[in-house]
């Protein structure tokens, strides 16, 4: 590599982490608006037209706040958490294309770097909550391990049963191969496994079980504060834009659907405008779903969304193998999809497996037994 | 010094002091931690190697997963710095068996002919997707079927009721 190229390089990478600021101060404000607007609120309206120089404030406030540090903490552990937590979420961006030619570096592989990246994060979340000495800050990490772990396998099976279409890892080949139909029309439960997860992975209402405020007062950034803090608020945001531009360039076509732009900035304010609509979508469920119990959260990946991302690998399977027209699989994703959705139906309207008595005797012999 | 010999120079050396650190060091989650460096390390060695496929699942299994379950294994036992030295009576078996395996591995890899003048060692990832189901089909069943037993065992012991 010659010193042109290396200058190049962090030219690209300064480019990249601007862009995502300015993507997460716009992220910030919409999600304010649009929650806002679901309560029927105005949202944000004094700082900038329509509030839209709120996100900029708050980011001041927070940068000159006092960063603390508790007695007790792991010094070493409790500064480097929140750097742990910020580069893969950043570095997956060097292989992520917002247009055709507009990618630092097109990896043959680059879909499974993403996903073998996406998982560290949250190496960096439990040695926060364990190096803060906070008893609140524990319980959210050993929430986050289990519930990140667990939702990386739906993830991991609904992109491999992606993959097997064009049969590439490359994120450029996948989104050619969606020229005449994106690939939420072939898989429907893909996309619904891969969305669910994915908002499970970012932790956003309603999975945000490891910081909710009412049960573990933030997680494991209870004693994070100033910019330590907004470290991990960042990332958060940075991650729902992943998640929302990967469904846009895996499900929805990227820069090829359903017309084909001939310039390159064309196609980039397609991927841009379908990954602004995903995730706005995010931000509707979080407006209007309340937050699962940490077993309903458990339930719901294990006995459903793993399941069903085995499923959907083996209909892809079939559909490959016997090489049937493209409408079959359509048909047999849109089938598991609906007996999955009449399932969660079935279980949210059938009366209580058992009464408040039963449970508590449950309980009581449990506790004899430990005793 | 190549750029290449210059990276396994550095991988190698997060390997080893990863490894180090993991029977080093008097707390355990930052034993775990140098286990992380050193498995990363072990993944620098593959991208090394251009076996970027491995690479990758080296940092998502072993970064990512097995690190995790580790940590969380020991934030939910209790934690203490451990005070002395560890002694232990069992001490020469574990030197027998350790030496044992360095041999095992050491002739190994004297054994195995390098391939000379390879630009790319590892094969594309179809290439390793159609090997696996073809020529290694049976060994790779195999395995499934002992991780298919280990998560079973495993949802037996944890069943209420399970350890009576």
């Amino acid at each position: 590599m010659t010193v042109r190229e290396a200058l190049l390089l962090a030219g690209q990478l300064l480019g990249l982490l601007t862009a995502l600021v300015v993507v997460v101060l716009s992220l910030i404000w919409l999600e304010r608006k649009a929650l806002a607007r679901f309560q029927n609120r105005m949202g944000p309206m004094r700082v900038g037209f329509h509030g839209l120089l709120q996100p900029v404030a708050d980011a001041l406030k927070l940068l000159v706040k006092e960063d603390l540090v508790p007695t007790w903490a792991d010094r070493a552990l409790f500064w480097s958490a929140p750097l742990m937590v910020f580069v893969p979420s950043f570095v997956v961006w060097v292989t992520i294309p917002l247009a055709k030619e507009v990618v630092i570096r097109n990896l043959e592989m680059g879909l499974f770097y993403i996903v073998a990246f996406s998982i560290l994060p949250v190496v960096g979340l439990v040695l926060a909550g364990w190096s803060s000495a906070n008893k609140y800050a524990m319980l959210g990490s050993l929430r986050s391990a289990a519930q990140l772990v667990s939702y990386e396998i739906p993830i991991v099976m609904a992109v491999i049963a992606l993959v097997m279409v064009p049969e590439s890892l490359n994120l450029v080949t996948i989104v050619e191969g969606q020229r005449t139909v994106p690939y939420a029309a072939l898989q429907p439960l893909g996309l619904a496994l891969f969305l669910l997860a994915g908002v499970a992975e970012v932790g956003r209402t309603p999975f945000d079980i490891y910081f909710a405020e009412s049960e573990v007062v933030g997680g494991p950034f209870v004693e994070y504060s100033g910019a330590h803090w907004s470290v991990f608020f960042l990332v958060e945001y940075i991650n729902t834009f992943v998640v929302g531009v990967l469904v846009a360039l895996l499900f929805l076509g990227g820069w090829t659907f359903p017309l084909v732009p001939e310039a390159a900035w064309l196609g980039f304010l397609w991927v841009v405008a379908k990954t602004y609509l995903v995730v706005l979508v995010m931000f509707w469920l979080r407006g209007t779903l309340p937050r699962l119990r940490v077993d309903q959260l458990m339930s719901f990946g294990w006995q459903l969304l793993v399941p069903l991302s085995f499923a959907n690998i083996v209909i892809t399977g079939f559909y490959k193998f016997y090489r049937w027209p493209g409408w079959t699989l359509t048909l047999m994703s849109l089938a598991l999809l609906l007996l999955a959705g009449w399932l969660v139906y079935r279980r949210q309207t059938r009366p209580a497996a058992a009464t408040a008595e039963e449970m508590l005797a449950r309980a009581r012999a449990y506790r004899r037994r430990e005793a | 010094m190549t750029p290449s010999l210059f990276l396994f120079y550095a991988a190698s050396a997060l390997t080893l002091g990863g490894g180090m650190g993991v029977v080093a060091t008097r707390n355990v989650v930052y034993a775990a931690l140098s286990l992380l460096a050193s498995l990363m390390g072990v993944a620098g060695i593959y991208l090394v190697l251009f076996a970027e496929f491995l690479a990758l699942v080296q940092v998502l299994i072993y970064g990512g997963a097995i690190v995790i379950v580790v940590l969380f294994a020991l934030m939910l036992t209790r934690l203490r710095e451990l005070g002395g030295p560890m002694e232990h009576r069992q001490w020469p078996l574990a030197l027998v068996g350790a030496l044992g395996l360095f041999a095992v591995l050491a002739a190994a890899i004297a054994r195995t002919g390098v391939p000379q003048g390879l630009e790319r060692m590892g094969p594309p990832v179809a290439k390793v997707g159609a090997s696996l189901f073809s020529q290694w089909a049976v060994p790779f069943e195999a395995a499934s079927v002992l991780l298919l037993v280990a998560l079973i065992g495993a949802i037996v012991l944890a069943r209420p009721g399970g350890r009576d």
